[in-house]
């Protein structure tokens, strides 16, 4: 086939492009994605009985407001990755930033606590399990934004993957605060930091291999 | 210049205009061969194959384009992303290869203009299930329209268009895999 005929029978009876196809898709992948984390966080673990008490303790929101800044700085890197051409921008500040504010609460807080209770602030009661249940609850998310991305044309795989990941592992960090008893910011810059890292390292193995086309 | 008048024919062609689309696809094709050429001096018998992946590709990720950004930023990425895929696919054959098949180089040189793609599209076409090949041969090689190709075919008009979306797809993954 001649170029000429192959750019006709492309432009042939084209269909016009509906340009609410990418947010829908994305639509579906986050309240699917949302839905099941938040079913398996409430069957498997439960929803801390005391959460209606922490709505008044200003360190709970604190914790809310890392997870969200997290997962909406996640979810701007994925929508530009996903698609050719576009370069990550200040992607970089909006995950670090969220980040250095809670390790600069962690620092005042180690600072002005108690050499004693230094290690409860740090290692709390659930830092051994909490980055693992992160990760998990975060895979149908994964599954969800890698389904989105793979709609779309990434041209840096590894970076759109790690995008993903990241993306998946905050919004997870969300919906597991709704279980998770610990509100001191040395444990969250910590274990959360860690429990994001391990979708997001997974993200960047699994892009050049799930997301090519 | 050529951005702007690129720019418009994709947004007349993402909203539908088939002629806009069709003199979109033509030029850019003429701008893909001439950046190819320069980067495959040395595998000029890949240029016009990869010209044709490229529309492909572009044709299939028409979606992603965003207008806000610059249309030679989005064509750009999609073609260096194709031709990194093509030199590493090569690069892994040739390792097995032979190296001897250098000279051949010495006698491609000479770059005429109508070069011709060695792969065959319509043969890769001739290839795709019923399902997808038929409506692509009916509305698209033969300029028949959705309901007429539903009739023809006894497919529903919605099937008629996910198997030219669908074949158009798989047409790009063949050529991927065969390569």
């Amino acid at each position: 086939m001649r170029t000429e005929e192959l750019v006709s029978l492309l432009a042939r009876a084209t269909e016009a492009v509906d340009p609410r196809w990418l947010a829908r898709r994305y639509l579906i992948a986050l309240s699917a994605g949302t839905a099941i984390a938040t079913l398996l966080m409430s069957e498997w673990l439960g929803v801390r009985p005391t959460l209606l008490r922490d709505l008044s303790v200003p360190m709970f929101w604190a914790k809310e407001a890392f997870c969200a800044a997290l997962g909406a700085a996640g979810l701007l890197a994925v929508a530009r990755l996903a698609r050719p051409g576009r370069r990550p921008g200040w992607v970089p500040i909006g995950v670090a930033a969220p980040v250095v504010a809670m390790w600069l609460l962690a620092a005042v807080a180690l600072l002005t606590a108690d050499p004693r209770d230094r290690s409860v602030l740090i290692f709390g009661q659930t830092a051994g399990v909490c980055p693992f249940r992160i990760a998990l609850i975060s895979t149908p998310l994964f599954v969800g934004i890698f389904w989105a991305i793979r709609g779309l044309a990434p041209t840096r795989l590894r970076l759109a993957g790690a995008a993903g990941g990241f993306a998946a592992g905050s919004l997870g960090a969300l919906v597991y605060s709704l279980h998770c008893p610990e509100l001191a910011a040395p444990f969250l810059g910590i274990w959360y930091v860690l429990g994001i890292a391990i979708p997001t390292a997974v993200g960047a193995w699994a892009g050049p291999r799930l997301l090519r086309w | 210049m050529v951005e702007a008048r690129l720019r418009g024919l994709l947004l007349g062609g993402l909203a539908g205009d088939s002629s806009a689309y069709h003199a979109f696809l033509k030029d850019l094709s003429a701008h893909l061969r001439a950046f190819l050429r320069k980067r495959l001096v040395n595998l000029p018998e890949e240029v016009e194959d990869l010209v044709q992946e490229l529309l492909l590709a572009v044709h299939n990720q028409r979606h992603t384009y965003d207008p806000r950004q610059p249309i030679t930023a989005w064509v750009y990425a999609i073609a260096r992303y194709k031709l990194v895929d093509l030199l590493r696919r090569r690069s892994r054959k040739e390792s097995l290869n032979d190296p001897l098949d250098e000279e051949d180089d010495l006698l491609a040189t000479s770059d005429g203009e109508a070069a011709e793609a060695r792969r065959d599209l319509a043969k890769l076409l001739a290839d795709l299930p019923e399902r997808q090949r038929a409506p692509i041969i009916h509305m698209k090689i033969e300029g028949l329209s959705v309901a007429e190709t539903a009739r023809l075919t006894g497919m529903s008009q919605s099937a008629v268009k996910v198997g030219v979306h669908r074949g158009l797809k798989a047409l790009a993954a063949k050529i991927r895999s065969e390569s």
